[in-house]
C-alpha cells in the first residue's frame, strides 16, 4: 500500500517537473521581445478594454503611450487625467491637463413635449427605426427611444428612461469612451466639457427644420429665433440651419442663454434652481 | 402541370378579394405632389418653374446621370411650386406641386383605344423612346427601363420573361391588365424583345389565375408564337426576378449577380403595358393601376390613378377611414412599405394601397427560437435566417458575409414563418447592408 | 389624426406559433396515449399527468423564483416534455419515477442552458436516461399494473420483446425458437400490445400520429425515414447473413422505441439539425448507433442513448451541413 503512494507520488512529481520544465524552456525560446515598460503602463491603465483612446485595447494604448513622441495626443477616458499624469511621469515626461468630458444627448423631446404621430411595431432598434422611416413623432431629427445607445455602453452610465422616453446619462460613470456616439443614428450625443463641479449648458436640441415647422412637432425645439446669440456676451452661440449651438470652449455659464430661450430649448445642468422669475417670463411670451 | 423554384418559398392566402375590381379611372384631384425621386438612381432635375403653366404628358423633369429616368405631368394646369415634401416615410423629397386645372394633354399623345400592332421604330430607336417617356420597372423597384433593355458590353440576352406572377397577396393590379388589356401587353414584350434582339419570350402567371392564363395562351397561340405562357405554381415569392428565372427556364442567378448574367431580362406586365403606350401610343409614364384593397373596406377597387395623388384622397374616395384600418401599406403586403404620412404621394411604381387591420398585423411578442428551422425551410435563397439573425445582433460581420447575407432578397418569409415570432429580416436587412457596402468596396479582381 | 402602425416589412403572418405547434404534437401523442390507458388504465393516466404537471411547475418555480425572467409555461412545451418522459416508462412506474424525472427534464436538461431553444439535449431523454441508469430495478420491470377496466386482454406479462430476444440469446436459444415460444406475431406487434413501456405498446398509434404530424407540417419526415430505414438496412444485412442470432428488419422497427423516438424525440426542433441534408446525416447516425447498441451492446435497448449521442454531435452537424444556397450548384446557361 505505502509503496504503491510513494510510486505514485515520486511519478507524478517527476512529470509535473518534467512539464514544467518544457514548458519554461518553450516560453524562453518563443518568447517575443518587448520593451519592458509597456507592461508597466499596461499596469497603470484602468484595463477596461473599451476603446474609448481610439486604441485597440488598453495592451494597444500603452504601447502606442509608449511609442509615441509626444503624450498630448494620448489620452485614456476612463482613467482621466489622474492616470493619464501617472503614466507620464513613469515614462519621465510631461503632458497637459484636459478638461474632463462627459457624454451629452441633445434632445429634450419627451412624450409629453413631442407627441407620437405613429406606433412603430418593428424590431426595438433605433438602427432599424431610422432606416425605416423618420420617426414616430413630427420631428425626424429627435431620439427614436428604442435605446441603441444604452446597449452599447459599457458602464452603465446611460439608462433609457421610461417615462420620458429618452435616455439619461450618469455623469458620474460616464468615462467618454464614445460607444454611444457611434451607436446614436441620429447624432445627438456630443462630448462636452464637464465643467466646474459638473455644470454645463447646451443647446438640447437637433432639429433644422424652420421654426414653425419644429414648434408644431415639438414644444422645445430650438426655433432659430437667435435670441439666446443676442444675449450671449462670450460669443459662444452660432446658429446655423435654424439650430443654435454652445461652443463648451467659449462659454462661461452665465446662464443668460437659458433664460432667453422662449421654447425652454437650452438646458443647464446641476446649477441651483431658479427662483420663478423665469415662469413669469415664458408664460408672458407664449 | 406548374412550373414552380426550387428552393424555399411559402403558402400564405392570396386574399384576391379586388380580382373582380374592372379598372376605372381615379377622379382627378385637385393637387399633384409629383415626387422627382420616382426611380432607383439620382433623382430629376425640374426643368419648369413656378408659375409655368403644363399639359398633361409634358416633361417636367430631366433624367440626372446614368440611372435616372425623366418625370412627366400626370395633369394639365400650373407649377405651384418646387420644394422638398415628405414621403411616405416621412424623409423631405423634391417635389413638383402642380395645381389642377382641367386634363389638356400633349398633342402628340395617340388617346384612341385602337391598339396599334405593328411596330415601326427600331431597335435602338425603342430604347431612346423609353428612355424618353420615363418607362421605369413598375413591378417595385422603378429601375430605369431602358438600362435593364441595354445589357452591359459582354452580356448577351438569350430570353425576355414578363412577370405576370403577382405573388404577394391582396394585389390584383396586374390581374386586371392582363385581362382587360392582354394584346397590348403582348405587343409591348414583342417591343422589347425587338429591343433586346431576342426571339424566345416567356409570360410566367401563376395558376390562380386560370381566366388570365387562358387569355393570354388564346392570344399568343393564335398571333403572337414567339411568347410562350407558363403556368407557375402559387407560392411566395414566385414573381422575385430570381426564383422566376429558375422556374421558367431552370437557371439560378450567381450570389451578387444579376438575372442578364443568366442570359435572361425580366420584366414586369405593368411595364410592359407602358412600353406598348410609350412607343405606339407616344404615351409617357404619368399613371398606373392601383389596387385599393383590404378586409375591412365595404368595396375593393382598382383605379388607372396619375401620379402625385395623395393617400389621403385615395381614402376619401373609397369613402374614408374604415373604423379598424390601422396599417396602411404602400404596395404588397410582404414587400410594401408602411404608410407614416398620409399626405404623401404616390409614384409611377406605386401598385396598391392596402389597408390592414390590427389583428391582421400586429406583430406578437417576440419569443425564444426554438429552432425550428421554419425560416431555413421558407428562405428561397437557401439561407439560414436565424443564425443571420443572431450574427447581426452580434455584429459579426466576416461570418455574415460567410453566411451569404448578401444574397437575401428580402422578400419576408423568414418572419412569416417564424413560430416565435422573431424579426428576424429587420436585423438582417442592416447587416446585409453593411456587408454590401464592403463587398462593393472592394477591388474587382 | 389616427396613428398608424408603422413596421418595416412583411406586415402579414402565418399562423404558426410556439405554441400551436407543441399542441399539434400533444394531440399526435393521444392515439398512443389513449391507448395506453386502453391497456394499462389509471397508471397511463397518473404517469402522464404526474409528468406533465411536474415539468410545467418546475419551470414556473426557475422561472419565477431563480431566473426571474419571463415566465413561459404557457407554449406548452415543458408539458410536452413530460408527457413524453412519462410514455418512456414502464407502466408500473411508481408516481416518485417520473416526478424525479420531469425534474432532471427540465431542471437540469433544459433551465440550466436557458430554456426552450438553448438546450443541447432532448430534455425527456436526459430524463429517462438518468432514470435508468439511478433506477435500473424500476425502469425494466415491465409487469403489467391492474386496472380496473381492462379484463380478459390476452398479454404478455413481463420483459419487452427485446429484452427476451436478448436474454434468449444470452443463453444460447436459436431465434426461431424463441418467436415460437413467446408468440411473436407482427400483428400483434403492430395493433395490439406487446411488452414495453407505456408510449410503445402500439406502433399504430404511433404511425397514426406521425401522419398527423407531416399533415399538419409540424415535422418533415427525414429524420424517422432516415432513422427507420437505416434501423432496417444495418439489421437486415446482420439478419441475411445469419438469421439465427440476429432479429429481421421488421421485428427491430416494430419493437422498443424506434418508432416513438424516430418520430417524436429525434424530431424534437431544439436538439435537432436546421438543414435537411443535416437530418439525414442524423437519422442516419441514430439509426446505426442504435443496431450497435442493439445488436453487440449489453443494453436490449438503444435508442435513446443513440439520440443522445447525436444531440451532442448536431451543433458540428450545423456547421458542416449548410442547406443548398440558391445560385450556387446549378449551371447557368
Amino acid at each position: 500500500m505505502t509503496t504503491t503512494i510513494i510510486f505514485t507520488i515520486v511519478c507524478l512529481s517527476l512529470l509535473g517537473l518534467g512539464l514544467a520544465l518544457i514548458l519554461y524552456f518553450t516560453a524562453q525560446k518563443f518568447k517575443v521581445e518587448e520593451d519592458p515598460r509597456i507592461d508597466d503602463v499596461e499596469a497603470i491603465l484602468p484595463g477596461a478594454n473599451c476603446g474609448g483612446c481610439g486604441f485597440a485595447g488598453c495592451r494597444a494604448f500603452a504601447e502606442g503611450c509608449v511609442k509615441a513622441e509626444s503624450l498630448d495626443t494620448m489620452y485614456c477616458p476612463v482613467g482621466g487625467n489622474d492616470v493619464m499624469k501617472n503614466v507620464a511621469v513613469y515614462l519621465g515626461r510631461t503632458i497637459a491637463e484636459k478638461a474632463p468630458q462627459v457624454a451629452v444627448v441633445k434632445c429634450n423631446g419627451n412624450c409629453d413635449s413631442r407627441p407620437k404621430t405613429s406606433n412603430y411595431d418593428g424590431y426595438p432598434s433605433c438602427a432599424v427605426m431610422s432606416t425605416l422611416y423618420s420617426g414616430d413623432t413630427g420631428c425626424r431629427y429627435g431620439c427614436l427611444g428604442q435605446g441603441d445607445c444604452e446597449l452599447s455602453c459599457k458602464f452603465d452610465a446611460l439608462k433609457m428612461d421610461p417615462r420620458t422616453g429618452l435616455p439619461e446619462i450618469d455623469a458620474d460613470k460616464c468615462t467618454a469612451c464614445g460607444a454611444c456616439i457611434k451607436a446614436c443614428p441620429k447624432i445627438l450625443i456630443e462630448f462636452r466639457n464637464k465643467g466646474p463641479k459638473g455644470k454645463r449648458i447646451f443647446v438640447s436640441c437637433m432639429n433644422k427644420d424652420k421654426g414653425g415647422i419644429a414648434r408644431k412637432s415639438c414644444s422645445v425645439a430650438c426655433i432659430g429665433c437667435t435670441k439666446c446669440q443676442k444675449v450671449c456676451a462670450y460669443d459662444a452661440i452660432t446658429i446655423s440651419s435654424n439650430l443654435a449651438y454652445i461652443d463648451y470652449n467659449k462659454c462661461k455659464l452665465c446662464r443668460k442663454c437659458v433664460v432667453e430661450c422662449p421654447t425652454n430649448a437650452i438646458w443647464e445642468v446641476n446649477f441651483p434652481v431658479r427662483v420663478p422669475k423665469k415662469e413669469v417670463l415664458t408664460a408672458e411670451e407664449q | 402541370m406548374s412550373k414552380t423554384f426550387s428552393i424555399g418559398g411559402i403558402h400564405p392566402s392570396d386574399n384576391k378579394i379586388s380580382v373582380k375590381a374592372a379598372i376605372e379611372n381615379f377622379p382627378l384631384m385637385e393637387m399633384a405632389y409629383i415626387s422627382l425621386s420616382q426611380h432607383l438612381g439620382a433623382p430629376a432635375e425640374p426643368v419648369v418653374a413656378k408659375g409655368d403653366k403644363v399639359k398633361t404628358g409634358q416633361l417636367i423633369a430631366k433624367a440626372n446621370g446614368f440611372i435616372s429616368a425623366n418625370v412627366h405631368s400626370s395633369v394639365s394646369g400650373t407649377v405651384s411650386s418646387i420644394e422638398l415634401l415628405p414621403d411616405l416615410a416621412g424623409n423631405p423629397v423634391q417635389h413638383i406641386v402642380i395645381k389642377v386645372e382641367g386634363d389638356d394633354w400633349l398633342e402628340n399623345i395617340n388617346r384612341s383605344s385602337e391598339i396599334e400592332r405593328e411596330i415601326k421604330l427600331s431597335g435602338p430607336e425603342i430604347l431612346v423612346k423609353i428612355a424618353e417617356c420615363g418607362i421605369v420597372g413598375l413591378g417595385g423597384a422603378a429601375f430605369p427601363t431602358h438600362i435593364k433593355l441595354s445589357p452591359p458590353p459582354g452580356k448577351k440576352a438569350e430570353y425576355l420573361i414578363i412577370n405576370g406572377a403577382e405573388c404577394e397577396p391582396y394585389l390584383t393590379s396586374d390581374y386586371r391588365i392582363m385581362l382587360e388589356q392582354p394584346e397590348e401587353i403582348l405587343i409591348g414584350a414583342k417591343i422589347m424583345m425587338k429591343a433586346l434582339n431576342v426571339n424566345k419570350c416567356f409570360l410566367g402567371i401563376e395558376d390562380n389565375k386560370p381566366k388570365a392564363i387562358k387569355k393570354m395562351k388564346g392570344l399568343c397561340s393564335k398571333s403572337y408564337p414567339q411568347i410562350k405562357v407558363v403556368s407557375l405554381l402559387k407560392k411566395y415569392p414566385q414573381g422575385g426576378e430570381k426564383q422566376l428565372i429558375d422556374a421558367i427556364v431552370k437557371r439560378q442567378v450567381p450570389s451578387m449577380g444579376l438575372p442578364i448574367d443568366t442570359g435572361v431580362v425580366v420584366q414586369n406586365v405593368g411595364t410592359a403595358l407602358a412600353v406598348y403606350e410609350a412607343v405606339q401610343k407616344n404615351k409617357p409614364l404619368f399613371e398606373g393601376i392601383v389596387t385599393v384593397t383590404g378586409k375591412c373596406m365595404t368595396e375593393q377597387r382598382n383605379f388607372r390613378m396619375r401620379v402625385g395623388t395623395t393617400f389621403e384622397s385615395m381614402i376619401f374616395a373609397v369613402g374614408g377611414f374604415p373604423k379598424d384600418a390601422e396599417k396602411l401599406i404602400s404596395g404588397g403586403p410582404m414587400m410594401g412599405k408602411a404608410v407614416s404620412r398620409i399626405d404623401a404621394s404616390s409614384v409611377k411604381s406605386t401598385s396598391a394601397l392596402l389597408l390592414l387591420t390590427e389583428k391582421e398585423t400586429k406583430r406578437g411578442e417576440e419569443g425564444n427560437c426554438i429552432r425550428c428551422a421554419k425560416c431555413v425551410e421558407a428562405c428561397p435563397m437557401g439561407l439560414e435566417p436565424f443564425l443571420l439573425n443572431r450574427l447581426s445582433r452580434a455584429g459579426k460581420i466576416e461570418e455574415l458575409e460567410a453566411n451569404m447575407v448578401q444574397d437575401c432578397i428580402e422578400c419576408g418569409s423568414c418572419i412569416y414563418t417564424c413560430p416565435a415570432n422573431i424579426p428576424l429580416l429587420d436585423t438582417i436587412r442592416l447587416s446585409k447592408a453593411q456587408v454590401l457596402k464592403i463587398l462593393r468596396s472592394r477591388p474587382k479582381k | 389624426m389616427k396613428k398608424l402602425i408603422v413596421s418595416p416589412a412583411p406586415h402579414l403572418h402565418g399562423e404558426k406559433t410556439t405554441r400551436n405547434l407543441m399542441r399539434d404534437v400533444i394531440i399526435a401523442l393521444s392515439p398512443s396515449l389513449l391507448v395506453s390507458v386502453y391497456y394499462f388504465g389509471f397508471s397511463a393516466v397518473k404517469l402522464a399527468l404526474v409528468g406533465a404537471v411536474t415539468a410545467v411547475l418546475v419551470e414556473f418555480v426557475i422561472q419565477r423564483y431563480i431566473i426571474k425572467g419571463k415566465i413561459t409555461i404557457n407554449d406548452y412545451s415543458a408539458a410536452l416534455t413530460g408527457l413524453l418522459l412519462a410514455l418512456n416508462l414502464p407502466p408500473n412506474s411508481p408516481w416518485w419515477i417520473v416526478f424525479i424525472g420531469s425534474v432532471v427534464a427540465i431542471g437540469i436538461a433544459k433551465m440550466t442552458y436557458g430554456g426552450i431553444g438553448q438546450n443541447l439535449f432532448n430534455p425527456a431523454l436526459v430524463g429517462r436516461v438518468f432514470l435508468l441508469v439511478s433506477f435500473p430495478a424500476i425502469m425494466t420491470d415491465w409487469t403489467i399494473p391492474a386496472s380496473w377496466f381492462r379484463e380478459g386482454i390476452d398479454a404478455n406479462t413481463g420483459a419487452t420483446a427485446l429484452s427476451i430476444v436478448k436474454e434468449g440469446l444470452a443463453k444460447g436459444i436459436p431465434m426461431d425458437q424463441i418467436f415460437s415460444e413467446n408468440n411473436f406475431s407482427y400483428t400483434q406487434m403492430l395493433f395490439s400490445k406487446i411488452g414495453g413501456s407505456v408510449g410503445e405498446v402500439s406502433a399504430f398509434a404511433l404511425i397514426l400520429g406521425f401522419v398527423y404530424l407531416l399533415i399538419r407540417k409540424v415535422i418533415k419526415p427525414h429524420i424517422p425515414v432516415a432513422i427507420i430505414a437505416t434501423v432496417m438496412v444495418f439489421s437486415g444485412i446482420f439478419w441475411l447473413i445469419d438469421p439465427g442470432h440476429y432479429t429481421d428488419p421488421l421485428f427491430n422497427v416494430l419493437t422498443g422505441g424506434i418508432l416513438i423516438g424516430s418520430v417524436f424525440m429525434a424530431t424534437d426542433y431544439v436538439t435537432s439539425p436546421m438543414s435537411t441534408r443535416g437530418m439525414v446525416f442524423y437519422g442516419v447516425g441514430i439509426g446505426i448507433i442504435t443496431m450497435l447498441i442493439r445488436n453487440f451492446g449489453s443494453y436490449p435497448e438503444g435508442i435513446s442513448f443513440a439520440i443522445l449521442i447525436m444531440n451532442a454531435c448536431v451543433p458540428l452537424i450545423n456547421t458542416y451541413f449548410k442547406p443548398k444556397r440558391f445560385g450556387r450548384e446549378v449551371n447557368n446557361g
